[in-house]
């Protein structure tokens, strides 16, 4: 199959990017837009290593063909940072409840935590597990991420205020 | 215990923010994109030989570059597991090499006989689909008991029996004399004592790191460069080396940073391979990585082992004799060979070996067509503390004591030195496990529920459970332990720490950093370590397994460390002939005796580079050479909810108190032990690599299919700790990041046992053994 | 990269039919968790592929008709069946269902019309969309039909849709669910990112007074080679009690159910998962239904 130009928005850039119809989203993020925080685990939609924000929901890019990305808003870690590199509130919380280890699936834990703040909504803890039940660590037992789940939206809800956030899907 | 500056905060890792920012950089982060891809052809059957090989279709598929079979590769054999390779002088310690590049000799379902290099991957998936193998077959054996009978083929030639290895360690008859016994068996079946003859099985549990294992390489400067995934980046370049029968200084191997390990990486499964493909298509960058599902049958899981176990135990809670038999499945292939099991059989002994006036150990290693085993997480150690915890939650159970009284009366404590094990080095200096007994006792509130869940009826029950564990730190004295560090004082009096030791997720470059700060004097945050590992330039280290790194290579830091900040004083008393006596270096400066400040840090650094005269680059290279070991100890206590007809156990409450010595820094070590308990969930309630045995193909390799605990499988995680001080560790510390996955499973066990009143000897404890179970005492 | 051979965006559902018919190798994707998972497996291979992917327009979304039927486009997503209000508000046990395969992400990929389509017993909607007898309608070169779901299953993986039809529209007629009330029980090994061991519905009407057990439907998943109906157990409880019938429909649901043996579960286990996932949910859906027990 010939190549084709994938026309979106990624990480607040419009982009275009020639892929290969065969590709996934993964493949074409990873290799053509070197947004490596973007990690290929299972390829079978198990594991949510490769989960991204797509239209503002997450989604596992190993299961999404590029050719579905047409038009539409993407945003991985690296799209968090403040202009002066400042971290994400979300990644903050990562930091400081000690959630990283290896370090492998924590993009994927990022993108599906920060879509749970800018829901703008309150969750208890077996809720949130819920949430993240679409992401497989083996290295926290997810003590430490369920922590830092609930700082982020601490953190992120004292920034919102009385805000009204998006809601959540 | 004295309290010390950076040893002991709970500073932020140092790759957190390079972590979350997706910026840490991983193996396949760093590979060229576009090259040349690489995928193997795996046998379809358990036994055998590849008779013909015909590519001839498959050769013509687009994309193709190369396709590279079992009769290209060359015929000898060479190692593969993470452990020293001892000189010619001690050439009988070394590793049996039993794997070839590629082998027309099929050992296991899935062997490599060939592989493909391709522009792609799907020309790859391509080219393999149209591969033409012509095999001559042969029966399969799965069961070690059946295989060690003998087999018409034996899985390794000069192994008639296919039996690895077989160890026996038992009291000294001459000492049961003296007691009136003339072997352990007359201890064992004491007519004065109770006696207890069980039966238990472990199955083969799968590392499942998230990052698959991946590698590529290419050539430069006439030298093989490969970036691997991998824990002992030193280990690979060398069994690369020999691998491809070239000198080991032609390989070079870089490690960045690795998404898990758990032992997987202990091994050198496929960079070899993947060398001697790109040599083989002129040097070009060649990708290999393995799919999720190539990894439950192409590496090296947990052995799975079966034991016989028998005891006598007095009316007064003493144990006072144990025998343990165990045999382990190896598989097709050596890898980490006998060592596995004898780790199994050691810490059976070490844990309760109290009062017993005799034990019996005997292990063996056997072959069969099974899939890979090798290093995991513990090492052996989970398996025999299943063994023994089983008895001893048996032991209680049946005679209606206290499960925690019963096994504080027998196990091990400060003072214990093992007899069986050379120079009195296995001994527990320290021992905090009382106290860590006490603390898991009122976290989990044992005695009110003990009495609170008496006599239960109905469908769904609840329980508490106990075990404890015991694990020893590093490999000496069975085996070589050796590290180094090099420190640099930079040019502007902050340091450049270089270790041989990896950073696999456990917080090693943290720690050393903090290890480093505290034996120069200055802050952690002074302390910029190189992560990545290149064995051109990074110096020798063996690697991240045994739990070793901070007590080996922490050694190696601490030596370092005080090496340097002993130049830096000599350099600027040089400097500084006026300063008044013995000089120091504190608050990033340096004082004379009666507390004047001399000059900054940074001041002598610029100095140290740039004075005209005396300039010296200050640097700082030491290698640990350690003979000592330290026994780590600890608990588990769990409390569940058993659901009998749905065959279901929910983990209430689980708390793991466990004394690794000094913490060098609590919050990580907190890390390891919440991963190690929820991988232990894992193994005793959900994990199992499931294999046919009549043709020995894995049938679950999908992480569907082999359940890992997700986000909804595990309860809140406790850990807490009794910090003792040991005397051999750099800095009191004693090992842990493999301890935590030992004890969860055999105290859930305990729990289930405590609920219900059955007894489980089979791990996992999946939902249809827990059926069967019930179902056969006639509760459901 | 998956192993495509040819990948068509339709643009319409008509669109779609016509490139079916044009290619005789063409299959349909829509979510992409069950077909890009195959044709990595090998499986689809070098497939052919007709993507209804972007046919929100046309395919997405639960609506009310003004008979009270509940349609549903095939290309929802599971979670956007389960926060529908209009599925809440009526079968609401669909809601449940769709809130168990897999994980959060496969929920927002995963669509209910690829989950019957895929035609797979263990597939977590089948048994409820079975219990609520929903009607099926196809598209294709020889126009539209509708397919009870009692017809769809041809046999394992396999349907009675030909190659060439679209799934174009789930629906639930009003006298289907009407005065029902219901449970889900998915039984996995562990509680998310699971296929179903066994899967079961069960949906009760309950008498004025809470009692008794009007009218009920039963219906497994993983029981059999398809989704099934178990009409013996619906008939042997039919008018009993709340707690009478609790106490005998697991036996009578394990006459109905032929689960088979395998290294996943023993057909023991699974026939004890039955008697239990029977009971328990019969109960929870006669306590939602307001019955005390």
């Amino acid at each position: 199959m010939d190549m084709r130009i994938l026309k979106c928005t990624v990480n607040g850039k419009e982009v275009q990017v020639g892929y290969d119809p065969r590709e996934s989203l993964l493949d074409t993020l990873r290799n053509r837009l070197h947004l490596t925080s973007v990690k290929r685990g299972c390829e079978v939609g198990e594991c949510g290593a490769c989960t991204v924000l797509i239209d503002g929901v997450t989604t596992d890019t190993c299961l999404y063909l590029t050719d579905w990305a047409q038009g539409k808003e993407i945003l991985t870690v690296e799209g968090l940072q403040g202009p002066d590199g400042a971290l994400d509130p979300v990644q903050q919380a990562f930091v400081d409840e000690f959630a990283v280890q290896c370090g492998f699936c924590i993009p994927g834990l990022i993108m599906s935590t920060v879509e749970i703040v800018r829901s703008g909504k309150t969750y208890d803890r077996d809720e949130l597990r819920k949430l993240l039940s679409g992401h497989l660590c083996r290295c926290t037992g997810y003590q430490d991420v369920m922590n830092a789940v609930e700082r982020a939206v601490e953190y992120c809800h004292e920034r919102l205020g009385e805000e009204e956030g998006q809601p959540v899907r | 215990m004295e309290k010390l500056k950076e040893v002991g905060r709970p500073v932020a890792r140092v790759d957190a923010y390079d972590k979350v920012t997706g910026r840490a950089m991983y193996t396949d982060d760093l590979c060229p994109k576009p090259c040349l891809e690489a995928r193997i052809l795996h046998s379809t059957i358990g036994n055998g030989v590849v008779k013909s090989i015909d590519v001839s279709e498959a050769e013509k598929v687009p994309g193709v570059v190369g396709i590279f079979t079992c009769f290209d590769t060359p015929e000898w054999a060479y190692p593969v597991a993470g452990h020293p390779w001892y000189a010619e002088s001690k050439k009988e310690k070394r590793d049996v090499g039993d794997r070839r590049l590629l082998d027309p000799r099929v050992r296991i379902y899935g062997d490599n006989i060939a592989a493909v290099v391709a522009e792609d991957t799907v020309s790859c998936d391509r080219a393999l689909a149209k591969i033409k193998v012509e095999y001559e077959e042969y029966p399969v054996v799965y069961d070690p008991i059946e295989s060690m009978r003998g087999t018409e083929h034996p899985v390794q030639e000069g192994k008639p029996d296919n039996v690895v290895a077989h160890t026996l360690a038992k009291t000294d008859d001459e000492k049961l004399a003296t007691m009136g016994y003339s072997c352990v068996e007359d201890v064992l079946t004491d007519p004065r004592y109770h006696h207890y003859k069980l039966h238990m099985e472990t199955g083969e549990q799968s590392q499942v790191h998230i990052e698959t294992c991946t590698s590529y390489c290419y050539e430069e400067n006439g030298k093989i460069v490969c970036v691997s995934s991998t824990q002992i980046p030193h280990i690979c370049r060398r069994v690369i080396g020999q691998a491809l029968g070239i000198p080991w200084g032609d390989v070079r191997v870089i490690k960045p940073y690795i998404g898990g390990g758990f032992g997987t990486k202990q091994d050198i499964h496929y960079e070899p391979l993947n060398a001697w493909l790109c040599k083989q298509v002129g040097g070009r960058p060649v990708r290999l990585e393995l799919s999720r599902e190539e990894l439950f049958f192409g590496t090296s899981g947990r052995q799975p082992k079966s034991f016989d176990v028998e005891a006598s135990v007095d009316d007064d809670m003493n144990l006072r004799a144990r025998s343990i038999k165990a045999w382990s499945n190896t598989g097709g292939y050596i890898h980490h060979g006998h060592a596995l099991v004898l780790n199994s059989v050691n810490s059976f002994r070490w844990l309760y070996h109290r009062q017993e006036d005799a034990i019996r150990c005997e292990a063996w290693t056997v072959h069969t067509n099974g899939p890979h085993t090798g290093a995991m997480r513990a090492y052996g150690v989970p398996e025999g503390n299943w063994a023994a915890e089983c008895l001893m939650g048996d032991i209680a159970h049946d005679m209606g004591w206290d499960g925690v009284e019963f096994r504080l009366r027998n196990a091990i404590y400060q003072g214990y030195v093992d007899e069986f094990s050379p120079g009195n080095y296995i001994s527990a200096r320290t021992c905090g496990l009382p106290e860590c007994v006490e603390k898991g006792k009122a976290y989990i509130e044992w005695d009110k529920k003990k009495a609170e869940y008496a006599n239960q009826t109905g469908p769904v029950r609840h329980g508490v459970g106990v075990a404890f564990f015991v694990y020893k730190t590093a490999v000496a004295p069975f085996a070589l332990e050796t590290a180094t560090a090099a420190i640099t004082l930079n040019q502007d009096g902050s340091f450049q720490l270089q270790m041989g030791a990896t950073e696999i997720g456990q917080g090693a470059d943290t720690v050393f950093s903090q290890m480093a700060a505290e034996a120069i004097g200055v802050d952690t945050e002074d302390i910029h370590i190189v992560s990545f590992q290149d064995t051109d330039v990074t110096p020798y280290d063996a690697g991240a397994y045994a739990s070793r790194q901070t007590y080996v290579s922490g050694t190696a830091v601490k030596k370092a460390g005080e090496k340097l900040r002993a130049k830096i004083i000599e350099f600027a008393a040089g400097l500084y002939p006026a300063a008044q006596g013995d000089l120091t270096l504190r608050d990033h400066a340096i004082y004379d005796t009666v507390g004047n400040r001399v000059c900054g840090l940074g001041d002598l650094a610029l100095e140290a580079y740039y004075n005209t005269e005396h300039n010296d680059q200050l640097h700082a290279r030491a290698t640990a050479n350690v003979h000592t070991n330290a026994i780590a100890c600890g608990c588990t206590f769990a409390d569940v909810t058993v659901d009998m007809p749905l065959g279901l156990v929910t983990v209430n409450k689980i708390i793991n108190v466990q004394d690794s010595g000094r913490l060098i820094n609590p919050k990580l070590v907190e890390q390891q032990v919440h991963g190690g308990m929820a991988q232990s969930i894992g193994f005793g309630l959900y994990e199992e690599v499931q294999v046919d045995p009549k043709t020995g193909r894995v049938l679950n390799p999908t992480l569907l299919d082999y359940k890992i605990p997700t986000t909804m499988d595990v309860p809140d995680l406790e850990a807490q700790f009794v910090e003792t001080d040991d005397p051999t560790g750099p800095y009191g510390n004693k090992a842990v990041g493999e301890t935590p996955i030992i004890s969860p499973a055999g105290a859930i066990r305990d729990a289930i046992l405590d609920a219900t009143g059955v007894k489980f000897y089979q791990e996992p404890m999946t939902p249809q053994r827990l059926f069967e179970g019930f179902k056969k005492e006639g509760l459901i | 990269m998956y192993d495509i051979e040819s990948l068509h965006c339709a643009t319409s559902v008509d669109d779609a039919v016509r490139a079916l018919a044009e290619d005789p190798q063409a299959i349909v994707v829509a979510g992409g968790t069950d077909v890009l998972v195959k044709i990595r497996e090998g499986k689809f291979a070098g497939a052919h592929l007709v993507s209804i992917h972007e046919l929100r327009d046309e395919l997405d979304g639960v609506t009310l008709s003004d008979d009270g039927t509940v349609e549903i486009g095939p290309i929802t997503w599971f979670h956007h069946v389960t926060t529908s209000p209009v599925i809440q508000a009526t079968v609401a046990t669909l809601g449940d269902a769709c809130d168990t395969p897999g994980g959060p992400q496969l929920r927002v990929s995963g669509t209910i019309g690829g989950n019957v389509c895929n035609a797979a017993t263990s597939a977590d909607s089948a048994s409820t969309l079975f219990a609520y007898g929903a009607l099926l309608d196809v598209r294709g070169p020889r126009g539209e039909r509708t397919i009870p779901i009692e017809e769809w299953y041809a046999g394992p993986g396999r349907s009675t849709k030909e190659r060439d039809e679209v799934l174009v529209k789930i629906r639930i007629p009003k006298d289907h669910y009407e005065g029902f009330t219901g449970h889900y029980f998915k039984y996995g090994k562990r509680r998310a990112l699971e296929i179903a061991t066994m899967g079961c519905c069960c949906l009760v009407k309950l008498s004025a007074d809470k009692r008794r057990v009007e009218d009920v439907r039963l219906a497994f998943g993983v029981a059999g080679p398809t989704p099934m109906r178990a009409h013996g157990a619906e008939d042997g409880v039919r008018g009993l009690t709340v707690a009478e019938a609790a106490e005998r429909v697991g036996a009578l649901a394990q006459a109905d159910t032929n689960p088979r043996d395998s290294w996943r579960a023993s057909k023991e286990f699974r026939l004890q998962l039955i008697k239990e996932m029977a009971k328990r949910s019969l109960v929870e859906a006669a306590r939602k239904g307001g019955a005390e027990i």
